[in-house]
Order: structure tokens, then sequence, then C-alpha cells
């Protein structure tokens, strides 16, 4: 049994002043998250990411499909208290000191007054804000609140968490201190299910990911063998910069530095390339294979439609 | 449930609370206070008179502009700023967060409408004491204004599940009005024919009978309240208000959020 299942949720918004023109907003979505598992849901601004988060946590209503979470219906309101939930950019009662916001929304959960009262200083411990005190949410930073938002998400203990674009708006040490954070979740052994449009995070962070673009999901995979799949080239290192003129039609990028020069082959010319590197005389340094990045995976899953078109 | 229902109704309370809406109290007590100089020029009778006119009018449009102004936006601004994705991300239902808010505000109104009550007797023991027995009429004409907040504040969520900020005041405030006037609505239905008399009659079911909860004036002169007024205004105002609210929550239940 899958952590989360998505069976074909789909949905459609009426546009136009009479309502009548129908815009596809996520097409049916096939998906199934493992226990345990930190799955990055990537996809450009406006790809999707959002309307299925909002629709598993039940904020809009599916035009078709279903889901299921930790087993239940994803409707069923008592399947939430197991669930955490950060939305994108959230904003929080600003009358209240993260304390009382996050007693309020623990609360919210069914946890037992006791239990809140140990839990909440452990938890705003963790996100790093053990000494806001009693200050009011609006004299808060945009970073703070970021973690007042994963603070609410964890407070009741949850076994699954979603997070909607955890990183975005944050300045680098933000996404550093955000990322920590969820990296802590990960090793404590829960489901993270989070989406985002920068991919070093979830590259540094998932399991697996899958790619989302205009509503249709592109490709799911291991983040591990997405990366080395995607490599296709190496980097080959020689000394002898009067070998250079001969390659150049098989080499990419060459960088000269004195004698010295650095430059990217494909796989199928690489044994071409160290011949003739033998023959100009060169002295061969080294030969490096060059894993892909997930931007290149991502990219080829998010740009294939509009090459084809073009 | 409970749990749930009471944490919505405790943290909306709060946040009025926390937003200084009660400070209109101390615009209450400084008008008593500043019409203290009016009330020793006049007799006695007249000076009772005055001074209960002008107390009860003022508990009751203070809590209509609150039950108003913070009733526009007690869902509209729940959705607005998307606080209400991490309500409705936990096991709470979408009835329940209306009722809770519903709940919240009637209670700032009964907080906001306590105070004021106690202001408004200390005045009246300061300027016509003693009090008398039949001043107790004046606690019926109190309560008949916590009737019309439980009405006020209904109307005021029903518009605010569906519709923007100002259309809402736009709508409760007519409302509001009209109900005030509804007596007048009823006769000019007795009195016309045909489809004028369908569509007055129609809406004088409609609209919210204020008028029938309105008797500071009767209370100002000292005449007696009936009981059967006062079941009536209280089976009236709970039917109504549980009525509108069921009305926002099936709206609210079936509503995408953006």
């Amino acid at each position: 049994m899958h952590a989360i299942t998505i069976e074909g949720l789909r949905k459609d918004y009426a546009a136009g002043f009479w309502k009548k023109k129908h815009i596809t907003a996520l097409k049916p979505l096939h998906l199934a998250i493992d226990h345990g598992e930190t799955f990055g849901f990537l996809g450009p601004n406006g790809a999707g990411k959002t309307t299925t988060l909002k629709l598993l946590m039940g904020i809009i209503f599916p035009t078709a499909g279903t889901a299921t979470i930790l087993g239940r219906q994803y409707q069923d309101p008592e399947i939430k208290k197991r669930i955490g939930f950060l939305p994108e950019q959230p904003y929080f009662y600003d009358y209240l000191s993260a304390p009382e916001l996050l007693d309020y929304f623990a609360g919210l959960s069914g946890m037992p007054a006791a239990e809140r009262k140990q839990r909440i200083p452990a938890v705003l411990e963790q996100v790093g804000l053990g000494d806001v005190g009693n200050k009011q949410l609006r004299k808060f930073s945009k970073g703070m609140l970021q973690r007042v938002g994963i603070a609410q998400a964890i407070v009741h203990d949850p076994e699954v968490v979603l997070l909607d674009e955890p990183m975005s708006g944050l300045d680098p040490l933000g996404r550093h201190e955000v990322r920590e954070l969820i990296q802590s979740l990960k090793d404590s052994g829960k489901t993270i299910f989070f989406s985002t449009h920068i991919l070093s995070d979830a590259e540094a962070l998932c399991d697996r990911v899958a790619v989302i673009h205009k509503g249709q999901l592109r490709g799911v995979g291991v983040v591990n063998e997405l990366r080395s799949g995607a490599g296709t080239k190496s980097e080959v290192i020689w000394q002898g910069a009067d070998a250079l003129p001969a390659l150049t039609k098989d080499v990419m990028d060459p960088h000269v530095t004195g004698e010295l020069v650095r430059a990217s082959v494909a796989r199928d010319q690489l044994d071409r390339v160290l011949e003739m590197l033998r023959k100009q005389g060169a002295t061969l340094i080294s030969v490096t294979p060059l894993h892909g990045t997930l931007e290149e995976y991502f990219l080829a899953h998010t740009s294939k439609e509009e090459v084809l078109k073009a | 449930m409970i749990s749930r229902l009471t944490a919505i109704t405790l943290n909306t309370f709060r946040e009025a609370v926390r937003d200084r809406v009660l400070y209109n109290l101390v615009i209450f007590v400084l008008i008593l206070l500043a019409s203290a100089p009016l009330f020793s020029q006049i007799s006695i009778d007249i000076e009772r008179l005055m001074l209960v006119n002008l107390g009860l009018s003022a508990i009751s449009i203070f809590g209509v502009i609150i039950a108003i102004f913070i009733g526009i936006g007690l869902v509209a601004k729940e959705i607005d700023k998307k606080t209400l994705y991490t309500i409705l991300a936990r096991p709470v239902r979408r009835w329940e967060f209306v009722v809770g808010k519903y709940l919240g505000l009637v209670l700032t109104l009964l907080t906001n409408a306590a105070f004021m009550t106690i202001g408004f007797f200390g005045a009246l023991l300061l300027y016509t004491r003693p009090l008398t027995r039949s001043d107790a009429s004046l606690l019926v004409a109190i309560y008949f204004i916590l009737l019309e907040f439980l009405i006020i504040t209904a109307l005021t969520l029903l518009f605010s599940s569906f519709s923007s900020p100002i259309f809402s005041a736009l709508f409760a405030f007519a409302l509001f009005v009209i109900g005030t006037f509804s007596e007048d609505l009823k006769n000019f239905a007795s009195m016309s024919h045909g489809m004028s008399k369908w569509g007055a009659s129609a809406a004088s079911w409609l609209i919210p009978n204020f008028a029938s909860l309105n008797i500071i004036s009767q209370v100002a002169h000292k005449q007696a309240v009936g009981g059967n007024l006062i079941l009536f205004n209280t089976a009236y105002a709970l039917l109504y208000s549980a009525t509108v609210t069921l009305c926002a929550v099936l709206i609210f239940e079936r509503r995408n959020l953006k």
C-alpha cells in the first residue's frame, strides 16, 4: 500500500463571462508515493503543482478522479489528522504569536491540550524559532513565517507532509535552513511530497521526482537514475594545445589555459577523440563522465512539446 | 466537533479583541458622558426618555456596524489571505468553520453589548436614580437588540460566503434598513393588488423583521412588553438566523477556493 495514491485526478475550470469555456488545469493524473519517500513534484509556474496539492487538501474539488492517503479517501476529515500541509507563500493570523498559532492548529488537529503544551516548544525549537517568545506574527520576517509554516505543518506529528513551494521567495540562507528542516523530516521517516520549481532543492532532497507541465504529467523517476540517464557527455583534459585545431569538430566548449585544454566530448565521439589525441602527440590528463543534471531531465520533459511545435 | 467549533469561535473572538474592535466602547462611554450637560438641563422624565433612546440606539447601531464590518470579512478575508488553506487541511469540516466564525462574531457582539449595557445602566443610575421595577423592560429591549445581532451576523456571513466584502456590506446594510421598515412593507402588501401584492408579500416574508425587534421607543415611554412578543421574537430570530447560516454553509460546502 502506498502512502499517497492519485487515481486520475483532473481539474477543469469554467472561464469566460458566461462560464462556457473550460480550461483544464490538471489532466488526469496518476501517481503513487511510497511510505517514507521524499517525492518532488517539479514543474514551471502554472504547471498544475498547486492545483494538485489543493485538490488533495480538499480546498478545491476535482472534475474527475480520486485519491487515497494512508489507505483512506483523501476527503475523509479523519485522515487529515495524519497529514501536515504547508501552502505556497503562507499567510497566518498575524495577531497571534507563534506558540498561539501552533496551539490553535494542533487543537484543530485533535491534539490534547497537555500534549500540545509539551510539543509546541519542541517544534519551535526544531524550526529554529525557540526564542521568538510571544512576539506577534506581524513582526516576523518572510523566512521566519516560512518556518512557522513548516512548524504548523508538523506540530501534530503527521505521517505525511505536503509542502507547496517550501523554498519559494527565500534568500539563500533561508533556503538552506528550510532544506535542512525537510532533510530532518526525511531522516525521521516522514513521507514528504513537495512541489518546487527549484531543481537543485529537489536534486538534494528527493528520492523520486515527477515532472508536470501544462497540467500533464511528463515523467516520473528515481533522481539518481534520471541524473545518470541524462548524462551523455565526458570532460576530457589534455596537455598540448596544438592538437585542438584537428579536434574542433569533435569537442564542445574547449577552454585553453596555457598548454592545458579542457573540453566536453559526446559519449559516442569519445573513442575517436582519444585516438586523435594520441596521434597528435598530446598528453591525456583525465577523462571524467559528466552526470546529467535534473535540470537537463526537466528541460527535456518540459520543452519537448514546444520543440516539436517549432 | 465541539472542540474544533470552540477553537474557531474563540479565535474569531480573539481576532476582534486584538484588532481593537472593542475600542468602540470608549466612544460609547464618551457619548454618554458628553451628553451629561444636556440631561442636567431638562426635566426628569425627558431626561430618562432621552437617555434610554440614546443609550439603546447606540448599543444597537454600534453592534450592527461591528456585525457588518467584521462579518463581511469573516469568510472572504480567510479565502483572500489563504489562511483558510491551513484550516481545511486539518480535520475541520467546512460547516464547522462557518458556524465557528458565526459564533465567534456573536460572542464578540455579546461581549460588546454586555459592557455597553453596564455603562448604560450606570448612566441611568447616575442621571435618573433610583431605578424602578419598570426599568426591567429595558433589559428586554437589550435582549431584542441581541436577537437583531444574531440575524444581521448570519446575513453578513451569508453574503461573505459568495460575494466580495464591499458588496456584502452593501447587501447587509440595505437589508438592515429595509428590515427596519418591514412593517411598512407589510402594510404596502395589504393595500396592493395583483403582482405587486405578491411581490411585496414575498419580500415582507423574506426580509428580516427588524421592526418587531425594535422596542426602544416603547420602553423609553415605560410601556410594558408582552410575554408573547418575547417568545415570538426569540423563535423568529433563532429560526431566521439558523436558516440563513444553513444557506451560507450550503454555499460554502460547494465552493472551490481560489
